[in-house]
């Protein structure tokens, strides 16, 4: 079954990505938006476009109810969920396919155990997948977490079962340290949570953020190779590279192998990432989880590989077998991607919304930029922050560093302040040319600069 | 005299701190200049909003999860 009405159930540049795949496909698009997306790029890129609610996501974006209902009066016969929203719901993947739509990505079942961290821990571990040692489940008491501890290696991770928000998280770097970690813990997990169950997990120090692109039709899988996305604010990651710059061919190898056979074994279908930890000291890498939907950072797999992952995702879902072998995938150059948030990185990253009055896009060989700004739009303040990403490839990752530095200086966004300020100092930092980086780097380096940051903005009015 | 409070951005006004929660101020509290008054959340953010002005909070013009722009009424504090 092919596809030729696509519903694209999302917003922003990815929308945008999202139609420029299925037009050259020769499908139409018809863009499902909330009341305040009228006026958006993507619905006015679109062949047809159907508001679905008000500017709420709750009521529109994430309704599934109104999805499906414009997806019926619009003859739409597919859905693409894009990132985020229902992307990764496997009630609204269930609905669709109920409806005798098609889900552009997994099977719902998929997207349920994948998004089931013990589960998708549990599948890992059977496709013999590393994860990261620890305990399976809680810690009873002292003598069971000493004896695992001393199994799995100092320093170890504390961590509340009941956890988030960083509560209840403590680390051990000895065993004499390990009895009073764990009662802190305990003892305030208890108070955070009303619940003082522990488990433990190896403690990665200064781990790297990479992760595998696969690609898979239901019978076989693929990878596209990796991603590092270590640098990171607030876990969200604002600066991607492939390949990574950190990895021996030995090790990248076995990662990405890592990666298909996981893919393999849930007879994954689509485009989705396996994100895992990797610690430099003893070349070891750890599956941490799956998303399984099209990623932010997709593009720079896309700029190394030349494959367009979006279509084939399209492709696949229209019932295509994958038309590359692993062998036809190969690596080529370097390529960054820079998110451009609408955010004010000389005052905490305080959000900017507002109207763009004078928009200036780089462009010129290897220099790509993905946005849903267009001169006069008014960006909303009821979205995330992303504008665009600027995507650089270059056959080298020292050029491609260049090109960044000289496209962003290209790039001009007025009348609402963009985290490009903070990539045109980044591209110049020892660490970052070095690719001496780890997941804690960039805040460590925002907290030490931020006086600079903010002598450059009154210099530069 | 009663002063108006603004919006300092745009986005969607709440007035309590999480939904089951009771409000920051009602009608007729009494405010004192830096209270928390309200957060809006802007792309995805949440920012507290601040009174501006000492004295009695006469109306609040615009109600719990409203979508707001900047530069916007939000309350008329009545100052002593």
């Amino acid at each position: 079954m092919t596809i030729s009405r696509l519903l694209i159930a999302n917003r922003g540049e990815i929308a945008v990505r999202i139609q420029r795949a299925a037009r050259e496909l020769g499908i139409k698009t018809i863009q499902a938006h909330s009341a305040a997306d009228a006026d958006s790029l993507a619905v006015r890129m679109a062949d047809e476009a159907i508001n679905i609610g008000p500017f709420q996501a709750a009521k529109s974006y994430l309704n599934i109810e109104a999805v499906l209902a414009a997806a019926r009066q619009t003859g739409a016969d597919a859905i693409h969920p894009g990132y985020g929203f229902l992307s990764e719901n496997p009630v609204f993947a269930e609905a669709v396919e109920a409806a005798g739509l098609i889900f552009v990505g997994p099977k719902s079942e998929t997207i349920r155990t994948m998004g089931d961290k013990a589960a998708a821990r549990g599948a890992a571990q059977r496709a013999g997948v590393p994860v990261v040692p620890g305990s399976e489940g809680r810690v009873e008491d002292r003598d069971e977490a000493r004896k695992l501890a001393e199994k799995i290696g100092f320093p170890v991770m504390i961590k509340a079962s009941a956890g988030g928000g960083g509560r209840g998280i403590r680390v051990a770097e000895t065993a004499e340290a390990l009895g009073a970690a764990l009662d802190q813990a305990a003892a305030e997990a208890k108070a955070a949570f009303g619940d003082g169950g522990l488990y433990l997990e190896k403690f990665i120090g200064n781990a790297r953020h990479i992760e595998v692109q696969v690609l898979g039709d239901g019978v076989s899988a693929i990878h596209c190779y990796e991603r590092e996305c270590s640098l990171q604010r607030r876990r969200q990651k604002i600066w991607e590279e492939a390949p990574a710059s950190v990895l021996s061919s030995d090790v990248r190898e076995a990662l990405c192998a890592s990666a298909v056979a996981l893919a393999s074994s849930v007879s994954y279908r689509g485009a989705g990432t396996l994100e895992y930890l990797y610690d430099e000291k003893s070349r070891r890498f750890y599956f941490i989880e799956m998303n399984t939907r099209i990623q932010v950072e997709h593009p720079v797999t896309e700029m190394i590989t030349g494959i367009d992952l979006v279509r084939e995702m399209i492709c696949i879902a229209g019932g295509q077998p994958l038309r590359y072998k692993q062998c036809d995938v190969r690596v080529s150059g370097h390529a960054i991607e820079v998110r451009i948030n609408a955010e004010d990185g000389a005052h905490d990253f305080r959000p900017s919304p507002g109207k763009v009055t004078a928009l200036r896009v780089p462009g010129g060989m290897g220099t790509r930029f993905d946005t849903l700004l267009y001169p006069g739009y008014t960006v909303s303040p009821f979205y995330d922050s992303l504008l665009g990403k600027l995507i650089v490839w270059d056959t080298s990752r020292e050029m491609a560093l260049r090109r960044l530095g000289r496209a962003l200086g290209e790039l001009n966004i007025e009348g609402v302040i963009t985290t490009a300020p903070v990539f045109e100092r980044l591209v110049e930092v020892p660490e970052i040319r070095a690719g001496a980086f780890h997941t804690r780097w960039l805040e460590q380096w925002l907290t030490t600069t931020k006086p600079q940051v903010a002598v450059m903005e009154q210099s530069n009015p | 005299m009663s002063k108006e409070l603004l919006a300092p951005l745009p986005g969607v006004f709440y007035r309590k701190p999480a939904p089951d929660k009771p409000a920051y101020k009602s009608e007729g509290d009494m405010v004192a200049v830096g209270d928390v008054v309200g957060l809006i959340e802007v792309m995805k953010s949440f920012i507290e909003v601040h009174a501006d002005a000492s004295g009695k909070i006469v109306r609040f013009v615009v109600g719990d999860e409203e979508p707001i722009m900047a530069g916007q009424s939000l309350l008329e504090i009545e100052q002593a």
